[in-house]
């Protein structure tokens, strides 16, 4: 690490509508650093990088990059400086080629006419790729390859525009735990070039695996940059929630009563064949596997979003028949997609609207809503699970994901399910938000709810299952029980390693 | 920031209005025959047709759809129901079974975009043609006359209730009708939900199928009406009427502030969008100024208004 940093913010001060989202921020980075950014949603952290990268524009402060005051107007002023950002969401043209994608907006030209070079191009992007270490053909379409390959397009895009500061958004959100060894590894590399990283992320795990220095915000302050190696979980978590958190889990007695819920050789041809497990009442069903293993298939089945090709299902010792979600949710099933913002919520309508919609018909009568009762529900909701709004009526688009997952959950709170399916119930979640969706799913299930809880999390499906079926390629391959469930057995059964 | 937003909201909703006040206000100083209420009952019966073929797209559009083939069942509804008129029968029964058949092609509509897994524009692109088509075949290209002169049929288009258009009576009862559905049922929320996000709204358990078969149908009924109340007025059915409706209709519904790509939007708007239009007409016409120009007129206030909906809106 050189002692001079190549990004210097200081002071940096934001208010939107009379509210300050920064309150006098200071950040710096080095070359050859990778460097964390942490902090609750909506402490801050992507409004200090666009204003970073010319987004925004701050209301007071300075920021020196190599030596000199900068102010970028848009994000090309600042990439065009070194400066680039890999967005959770890919921006990726899934009928262009690699290549094609690589020099979009920066094609190679001949003369006047700017007729492409494109052998040049395919030949260059390649020569990327392979810096990076990475095996893709750049002439295949993009839209062929795997998320965590696209994003590797996208990293190699920034490096062949001489990148010196990269802004990784999220970027392990959905990529498989192989796929992040990849990114890890080149990233490595791009730290001994002299790149400089910030890395925004929530998962802890990775953070303190590949990170030098961690930069807390909380409340558009920040409360401290640390060393990796000098520091530990529990003080993070602390400076980003500014008080003791206390055990990550919060504690599950569970009290398991009888068998609820039966599933038996369930099948779709090609994706998954012979599910067969059952979940009992109170009980946390953790579903572990790699990314790709065709769990969220199998709930999307069970749930009716999918055709199956065989199997039965049934609850409380009755055969369902399940052809569209209205069927299963009849049954008493509600299902937590790990989509929230495209499946979970229809952002442009508010926290009430969103809440009542599975349950309409316990709102209305012959078709018409009843809008006080309504109103009367939606606000004992949001008490209840600490749904930070200004009241009913506020869109869910402006809330925080963490507020945005507690709507969806109370939005199937309200029909009673016997079943809960949740599908990454905590991604994109920060920590405090998440002890909080622990505890409602405790509350669940001592109330004598069943859950099925999919997540890619390990520590998540060890603190929180009571048993944990893991799926390798469309098969289970172990059903663990708390008690001997560890992370090794896990991953070995996830790998296909072992079957018990 | 909520708060703020919110009155930003009511700005934006308000915007169709003080357009539409404005444009009034023009042509009232420009024109003294405009503010008569001679001429406004006037406006209002030449804008119930539109405004109620409007409606119905509104509804369309909120669920993120199109509906091009109004135009064609206005014409086939009508041709339809002068044909019974004409062969003799009850008029309210064959007023009944128009609105029964302009209901079931929307149906069609419905069942295509759904089942068939159509897009919208070209769903309706299709039937658009066909149901064209069979009015012709209906009517063998010829205008429908010699209808019954049974009072209740000529009110429908001709007639006045307490010094009121019925036409506009019309209008009115429908959109009071339709507000209280949009607004104040399970079905209202459906179609926003549609519109917003429907993939949610089906993981939801809403029954997304069958409310776009709905939405689709009350389109075709209302243009069915639209189409009867047309062929009362001129008391006979002509084989090309309605053509190009279809646009005046989405006009009025993006003038009212209705997003194109669904889920936002109101009926209110849709009814001054109508109006906007209507004013439009009738006061290039009092100012005598030419058919060629009033589409440029009118075509330049649609892209105005949608321009400074965008620079609100960013």
């Amino acid at each position: 690490m050189k002692n001079t940093p190549i990004v210097e913010m200081k002071n940096i001060h934001k208010s939107f509508f009379h509210v300050e989202v920064l309150k006098g921020v200071d950040f710096s980075l080095y070359p050859g650093e990778i460097h964390a950014l942490m902090g609750e949603n909506g402490a801050g952290k992507s409004t200090l990088m666009k204003i970073l990268t010319g987004i925004h524009k701050s209301d007071e402060g300075e920021i020196d990059y190599k030596g000199e005051k900068v102010t970028y107007t848009s994000p090309k002023d600042a990439e065009k400086d070194g400066i680039a950002v890999i967005h959770q969401e890919l921006n990726i043209i899934p009928y262009l080629s690699v290549a094609e994608n690589m020099f979009l907006g920066k094609e190679l030209k001949h003369g006047p006419f700017g007729l492409l070079k494109n052998k040049e191009m395919n030949k260059k992007s390649q020569e990327y790729l392979n810096r990076l270490g990475i095996t893709i053909d750049s002439i295949k379409p993009a839209g062929e390859l795997s998320v965590g390959q696209q994003q590797m397009i996208e990293i190699a895009r920034a490096i062949a525009a001489d990148t010196e500061v990269l802004i990784m958004d999220e970027p392990t959100a959905a990529l498989t735990d192989r796929e992040i060894d990849t990114l890890f590894k080149v990233m490595n590399q791009l730290r001994k070039d002299g790149v400089a990283i910030i890395y925004i992320s929530h998962r802890m795990e990775e953070i303190f695996k590949i990170c030098d220095r961690i930069t807390v915000l909380r409340d558009g302050q920040s409360i401290g940059t640390k060393e990796t190696l000098t520091t530990d979980f529990e003080e993070i978590v602390k400076m980003m929630v500014g008080r003791e958190l206390g055990e990550r889990f919060p504690k599950r007695t569970s009290t398991i009563g009888e068998n609820r819920f039966v599933v038996d050789n369930l099948s779709h041809e090609g994706i998954f064949e012979n599910i067969t497990f059952n979940v009992r009442k109170g009980e946390i069903l953790g579903v572990a596997g790699l990314m790709g293993a065709g769990r969220t298939e199998i709930m999307e089945t069970i749930f009716g979003a999918r055709k199956k090709s065989g199997g039965r299902i049934s609850l409380d010792g009755k055969e369902l028949t399940i052809r569209k979600p209205h069927h299963a949710i009849k049954a008493g099933i509600g299902f937590i997609t790990e989509d929230r913002k495209d499946e979970g919520l229809i952002l442009g309508l508010s926290v009430r609207e969103n809440l009542v919609i599975p349950n309409l018909k316990t709102f209305s009568k012959t078709g018409i809503v009843k809008e006080k009762k309504e109103k009367q529900w939606t606000e004992e909701m949001i008490l209840k699970l600490r749904i930070k709004t200004s009241g009913p009526e506020q869109e869910v688009k402006s809330l925080s994901g963490g507020n945005q997952q507690k709507v969806v959950f109370g939005k199937w709170l309200g029909i009673e399910p016997k079943l809960l399916i949740l599908d990454e119930p905590t991604r994109g979640v920060d920590v405090g938000a998440k002890k909080e969706i622990y505890s409602i799913m405790n509350e669940l299930t001592e109330r004598g709810f069943s859950i099925i809880m999919v997540s890619s999390e390990l520590p998540e499906i060890l603190g929180m299952s009571d048993r944990v079926m893991v799926i390798h390629e469309g098969k289970v391959t172990a059903i663990i029980d708390r008690e001997d469930a560890n992370q090794e057995k896990i991953m070995e059964a996830a790998t296909g390693g072992v079957r018990t | 920031m909520n708060k703020i937003s919110k009155g930003l909201g009511s700005v934006q909703k308000l915007g169709p209005v003080l357009g539409l006040v404005l444009i009034t206000i023009i042509l009232a100083i420009m024109s003294p025959n405009f503010l008569t209420v001679d001429n406004i009952l006037n406006v209002l019966r030449q804008v119930s047709i539109n405004a109620i073929i409007a409606f119905g797209m509104t509804f369309v559009i909120l669920t993120g759809g199109i509906d091009l083939s109004v135009g064609s069942i206005l014409a086939l509804g009508s041709a339809l129901t002068a044909g019974m008129l004409a062969s003799g029968m009850d008029p309210i029964l064959a007023v009944l079974i128009g609105l029964l058949a302009g209901a079931i092609m929307g149906l069609i509509n419905g069942v295509i975009i759904t089942k068939g897994k159509v897009a919208p524009f070209i769903a309706t692109l299709a039937t658009m043609t066909i149901f064209r088509g069979l009015t012709l075949v209906y009517t063998d290209g010829r205008p429908i006359t010699g209808l019954s002169d049974s009072i209740s049929f000529q009110m429908i288009g001709k007639g006045y209730f307490f010094g009121i258009p019925f036409p506009v009576v019309t209008m009115l009862i429908a959109y009071f009708i339709l507000f209280f559905i949009l607004r104040k049922t399970t079905f209202g929320r459906g179609v926003y939900a549609i519109g917003g996000n429907e993939e949610a709204s089906l993981l939801s358990g809403l029954k997304v199928d069958r409310l776009k078969m709905g939405v689709y149908s009350i389109t075709g009924l209302l243009s069915a009406l639209a189409g009867i109340t047309l062929t009362s007025r001129l008391n006979s059915a002509q084989p090309t009427a309605g053509v190009s409706y279809e646009l005046d209709a989405i006009a009025a519904v993006v003038l009212g502030g209705t997003s194109l790509s669904g889920g936002r939007g109101w009926i209110f708007g849709t009814l001054i969008g109508a109006l906007i239009i209507g004013v439009l007409n009738n006061g290039l016409n009092l100012l005598n100024v030419s058919s060629f120009y009033q589409q440029v007129v009118k075509g330049g206030v649609i892209l105005l208004a949608v321009l400074l909906d965008r620079k609100k809106a960013a």
